[in-house]
């Protein structure tokens, strides 16, 4: 029993907009969904921009059902959103013969956005400043005012997942990761795994996340992960170029239906692309900093080609991890030769977090949606605000143009903190 | 590719019960409580004032090697659970890692390959240290109000530049990997109660489609802090019988009302039988299946749960067909079992709905409920009854439930031939569903 796992939809939400088509053309076209921050005031921040998710109507998107859905945290809501657009791209609605046991669901997850004014009222009530300590009554005393049950519980970061199960009665398989930056490239491989053991004919899988808050960009901002170019944000991002400074914090989700390819034909559903390689591995190195090899990231890309029986020189497109931060960049680059070796020059990389910024858990989820259009379209989208060449990134970034490509087979890499490495490889249908 | 079979040969517990395999397996035999009344704040503005702290967890440094001492500092509580359950887990294992190698807690060279050697932990929402954070904020104050402004140009600079790596849930795999040089597939599954079961159940996955050869898995939690607490107590999951703190939990009990918020969880070795055979590993059981489901019941905060229990039967059926063995091979259930009412009904539904009068074992009524890491101590239970042919008695559930019509053994420990053991578990809030079966291995 050989089953192959394919893609019959995919949805996303970005800030570069919800629509499949007209995002990925502004994607094409080199745009920016970097902007001064909104969601809070962040006007006196270290970093005061974002690439927050705009025109999000989830009403629209999810109709009469959105009542059902209306204690889900941000975070969920752009889950749902994602997933309701993939499952009718995927022609599932009123679909038949899908049993409902058989529909899986496996994000990448992230915790909803913490209720941060009534969080830091109760935190300023209760701290002790004499005792230097917190005073557990005087903090539950306001705690217990403020906050708010649904709010609280909504935050785990399996509620999204069991929304998206409940709206489509799937009762297989569900599953949330967090493996930080890597979330949703994990979930994916996991899911396309799910599929071809058996366990599950058809997976809603992907990854949401908004870390566009006062508590995440200070975390992001303590570790100076983030670009500090407050006065052109648009720019901000730099995958590659000599000139990075750092991430620009992104949000939004991507969700794909993954699918037994059988099970695909007998609906007669498009089959878009196949998932056929996945790779998984942990540095095992330092909490802070990336293995100065790249050893893990290596590993995972080979093992993933591996799964995939693929050689080096049949990848036409690699979608970077490519942050835009000093460490991340230099590394994957190097991490690419190492396991390509001579053909790491003759391979397009580029990261369309240079326009997107960092969807932090759904990024691999959105890089792995633009491999597929890349693939049906024949063309790979840029690293836009590449300028200045890096002697330490010495390989084909695809600067801030698009390219026409033969495009048939990709490789998309996602790494999180603490030592996450995860590829996917997908491939045209044939 | 054919499957390979596995097998459990390392068990970590880390409970308000015991640490450790021996201290854990006699507490159980004992029915001994961990619940008490919270010592590590004032619990008395809370409904619930009950926990299970883990006291006697040594230090974290005690169990990794010298020079990731540094470490120590940026691991949140969930984090040390981890390291101190690996440690217990890859011990009683015989695995020589690189931690134990290092520290010399065992002679001998490595026994395993670290390219090889896989992870696959559970962990919960992490919550940031509240001392730490509230100091922070409370010093971004004017008129002792919070000012987001004087926290963005000054107050954020309070807190150490690696605050945020403290409580990315990933970061239980990322020292337990670094720690014992696991550079093989790493995942982090967050789905509550669900998370270790699904967690183990994924490395089984791992090393049966020969990804890796060995796996260490499961999952840890602490629910021992405020924010925590507040958040069970706002969802009214909570027993407030403070004034009886060790017979708080009562899994199945005619008078339960919510379980207790506490900490701890567990790891374990998973090894491929060949793997295992060759090093002359001692084998506790065999895992031979998995299943997964959801109850596609309700969507909205605060959930509950299938009445029927669909979610958990279904995992089960699933997990049990996987096994290749029928419903009336199972010779005892370990099930999640955490004393809320409307749960432990629909718990219970479900069981019945496959198995006719199975014994059932319920070890949380003196552990209660730490989130992630809960369904690591079941599995560990699971695997210690068909190691030894023994059912533990549940504490504090008589007199039972007639409503919920289970089997659950109230006297013992009882000696009983457990060939087939099945372990369940759901999260509270969210609807996750899975089942782990263990098979007396021959």
């Amino acid at each position: 029993m050989n089953r192959r796992v394919v893609i019959t939809g995919m949805g996303w939400v970005t800030p570069l907009g919800c629509d499949l088509e007209r995002t990925w053309q502004r994607l094409l076209g080199g745009e920016s969904g970097v902007s001064t921050t909104a969601i809070f005031d962040a006007g006196t921040f270290p970093t005061q921009f974002s690439a927050q998710v705009k025109g999000f109507d989830f009403d629209a998107i999810l109709g009469d059902r959105a009542a059902q859905h209306i204690s889900a945290s941000r975070n969920a809501r752009f889950a749902l959103a994602a997933a309701e657009m993939a499952w009718s791209h995927a022609g599932l609605n009123g679909a038949h013969g899908v049993s409902a046991e058989m529909v899986g669901v496996y994000p990448g997850g992230g915790e909803g956005p913490l209720d941060f004014g009534n969080f830091a009222a109760a935190a300023v009530n209760g701290w002790d400043n004499e005792q230097r300590t917190l005073d557990a009554v005087r903090w539950a005393d306001v705690a217990y005012e403020r906050l708010s049950a649904v709010h609280e519980l909504e935050q785990d970061p399996n509620c999204a997942a069991s929304h998206i199960a409940c709206r489509f009665n799937a009762q297989g398989p569900n599953f949330n990761t967090l493996t930080a930056c890597a979330a949703s490239t994990q979930a994916l491989g996991e899911a396309a795994a799910q599929i071809r053991r058996g366990d599950a004919d058809i997976m809603i899988s992907g990854g949401a996340h908004s870390m566009i808050h006062p508590l995440g960009v200070t975390g992001f901002n303590r570790l100076t992960a983030l670009s500090t170019r407050n006065d052109e944000p648009t720019t901000a991002s730099r995958p590659f170029d000599r000139t990075r400074d750092g991430f620009v914090l992104g949000e939004g989700a991507g969700m794909l239906i993954l699918e037994e390819l059988e099970n695909a034909r007998r609906r007669g559903a498009s089959i878009l692309a196949e998932i056929v390689g996945f790779g998984s591995t942990a540095d095992a190195f330092r909490v802070t900093d990336i293995h100065e090899e790249g050893r893990g990231a290596t590993a995972s890309m080979r093992m993933a080609l591996d799964d995939a029986d693929v050689k080096t020189d049949q990848i036409d497109y690699i979608s970077a991890h490519g942050t835009g931060t000093e460490e991340n960049d230099k590394l994957e680059t190097l991490a690419i030769r190492n396991v390509f070796g001579d053909n790491a020059k003759n391979v397009a990389v580029s990261s369309i977090k240079s326009m997107m910024g960092h969807l932090v858990a759904a990024a691999g989820a959105v890089e792995l949606i633009t491999c597929v259009l890349a693939i049906r379209d024949k063309v790979i989208p840029p690293t836009s605000n590449y300028v200045h060449p890096d002697p330490n990134c010495p390989l084909d970034y695809v600067p801030n143009e698009p390219r026409q490509h033969d495009v048939n087979v990709c490789l998309s890499n996602s790494f999180g903190f603490g030592g996450q490495n995860d590829t996917l490889i997908v491939r045209q249908m044939t | 590719m054919s499957k390979r079979r596995v097998v459990v040969t390392g068990l970590g517990p880390v409970t308000p019960i015991g640490v450790g395999v021996d201290a854990f397996w006699q507490a159980l035999l004992d029915g001994r409580s961990g619940t008490h009344r919270i010592e590590s704040f004032d619990p008395s503005r809370f409904d619930s004032q009950i926990g299970g702290e883990i006291a006697d967890v040594r230090k974290v440094n005690d169990f990794v090697p010298k020079g990731y001492r540094k470490a120590g500092k940026i691991m949140a509580r969930d984090i040390e659970l981890a390291v101190v359950a690996a440690w217990h887990a890859v011990m009683d294992a015989g695995l020589r890692t690189k931690c134990i190698i290092e520290r010399a807690d065992a002679e001998g060279p490595q026994n395993l390959d670290s390219a090889r050697f896989g992870a696959n932990i559970g962990a919960g929402l992490i919550c940031a240290d509240l001392g730490e954070l509230s100091e922070a904020l409370a010093q971004s104050t004017t008129e002792d109000l919070f000012s987001l402004r004087i926290w963005g140009n000054e107050g954020m600079q309070n807190l150490t530049p690696l605050w945020l790596l403290k409580f990315l849930p990933n970061m239980l795999a990322c020292h337990v990997t670094i720690v014992h040089d696991a550079q093989g597939p790493s995942n982090t599954i967050t789905c509550g109660e669900a998370s270790s079961h699904l967690a183990i159940g994924e490395a089984y996955r791992t090393i049966e489609r020969g990804t890796a050869d060995v796996c260490i898995c499961g999952g840890a939690e602490s629910k021992a802090n405020p924010m925590a607490l507040i958040r069970q107590s706002l969802g009214k999951r909570l027993s407030t019988r403070n004034d009886a703190p060790e017979s708080a939990c009562r899994p199945f009990g005619k008078d339960r009302d919510g379980t207790v918020a506490t900490e701890g969880g567990g790891l374990v070795i998973l090894e491929s039988l060949e793997h295992a055979q060759a090093r002359g590993a001692r084998i506790y059981a065999e895992l031979v299946g998995f299943g997964a489901a959801h109850d596609a019941h309700t969507p909205m905060q605060p959930t509950t749960p299938h009445p029927e229990g669909r979610g958990v039967a279904l995992a089960a059926q699933k997990a049990l067909r996987d096994a290749g063995l029928a419903n009336a091979d199972v010779r005892l259930v370990v099930p999640m079992a955490c004393g809320l009412s409307v749960h432990d009904a629909s718990e219970a539904a479900g069981l019945r709905s496959l198995f006719d009068d199975v014994p059932v074992m319920a070890v949380n009524g003196g552990i209660g409920n730490n989130g992630a890491g809960t369904g690591a101590i079941d599995f560990i239970a699971a695997c210690l009854a068909v190691h030894h042919n023994t059912i533990t008695a549940a504490v504090n559930s008589d007199p039972l439930d007639t409503e919920c019509g289970l089997n659950v053994v109230l006297d013992g420990p009882v000696d009983a031939p457990v060939d087939v053991a099945l372990t369940t578990a759901y999260a509270l809030g969210g609807g996750q569903n899975a089942a782990l079966a263990l098979k007396a291995f021959r």
